[in-house]
Formats: structure tokens, C-alpha cells, sequence
């Protein structure tokens, strides 16, 4: 487990905002990935996309290391930020937009 | 394996005693529910740590008997 730790890890080190979803952003394969994805989209948000059905090891892995039980789950600039309820509530109070400005993700 | 509605309010209230609980059963098949949760224990808590708290919970049952929950929570006031 500690091995995919560690590309989890270097996933997150490497991309300022990661999103572990379940499909791509193009063709996501569960409503909340798509819900979450779509909303870093419309915020003109660059991020990795981390498609978890490709990999059982991520899927399970991620969970445990984030202590976390559902995908998707979203990484700002290494920091846990939330799964789809979360950003969406983030979103429509206008903290997210806050967060990834402050953060230099966005202008 | 779906969850009855008064079940799974009975298992928040384990946990969060006298916490204020809105479920809704979002497709009718006990299965999606929208829950929030007014408690006094997430006072001073960010929104993951509250989560968390629920998710502990529910532990065994989140992904599992039940398959989709939306989830609010909040501190009173």
C-alpha cells in the first residue's frame, strides 16, 4: 500500500489542482465526478484529472489516504480540499473561486 | 442494499445525540438521500473534519447499504 501512497503522493506534489474522479473530464462515468469537474471547468480551472476506474489501487488507495470514503476527491495545491458536496457548496458561496485566487490557480 | 429513512436517522442520532437532522429520500428508493445535519460537536470544525465525523458514523454502511448521500453540515447559530 505504501507504494501507491507514494504515486498518489507524487500525483499530488506534481499537479496544483489534482481531481480523483471516477471516468475523465471529458467522458466522466458518475454524476458527482462529472458535477465536481464541471465546476472546475467553469471557473477556467487547469487540473489533472485522475480517472480512478482505470486503476483499483488508486481507487482504494485514495481513500484510505485521504480518509475519505467517496470519490471524487479534489487536491488544491496538496491540500485535501472535498469531495462534491463540499466544492459545490464551496462554489455557490463563492469560496472556491476565493480559495483558487488565493492560491494563484486563477485570476 | 437500500437503508430505511428512520434507520439511518437513528444511526446519526447514535452519534450526534441532539443534533437537528433533515433527510430526504431523493429518488424514493431508500438508496440517495440528502442529508443535513445541524449539531453543536462541529462548532470550530472545518467542513472535511465535520464530514468526517458523519462518515466515521456511518462507517460500514457509506458506499455500501447506502449508496449516495449528499451531505450538509452545520454548526449551530
Amino acid at each position: 500500500m505504501s507504494k501507491i501512497f507514494n504515486q498518489i503522493q507524487e500525483l499530488i506534489d506534481n499537479n496544483d489542482v489534482v481531481l480523483f474522479m471516477k471516468g475523465s473530464k471529458d467522458f466522466p462515468q458518475c454524476g458527482f465526478s462529472a458535477m465536481t469537474s464541471h465546476i472546475l471547468g467553469n471557473l477556467g480551472v487547469d487540473f489533472a484529472d485522475i480517472d480512478v476506474l482505470q486503476d483499483m489501487e488508486i481507487r482504494q488507495g485514495i481513500k484510505e489516504f485521504s480518509d475519505w470514503p467517496t470519490i471524487p476527491q479534489l487536491y488544491i495545491k496538496k491540500e485535501f480540499v472535498g469531495g462534491c458536496d463540499i466544492i459545490k457548496e464551496m462554489q455557490e458561496s463563492g469560496e472556491l473561486e476565493q480559495l483558487l485566487k488565493e492560491k494563484n490557480i486563477i485570476k | 442494499m437500500p437503508i430505511a429513512q428512520n434507520d439511518l436517522e437513528k444511526l446519526i442520532l447514535k452519534s450526534f445525540p441532539d443534533a437537528k437532522i433533515e433527510i430526504t429520500d431523493l429518488a424514493g428508493d431508500d438508496d440517495h438521500y440528502s442529508v443535513a445535519i445541524i449539531d453543536k460537536s462541529f462548532t470550530g470544525k472545518t467542513r472535511i473534519e465535520q464530514h468526517k465525523m458523519v462518515n466515521k458514523a456511518l462507517q460500514g454502511y457509506l458506499g455500501d447499504t447506502l449508496h449516495a448521500m449528499q451531505l450538509k453540515t452545520l454548526a449551530p447559530g
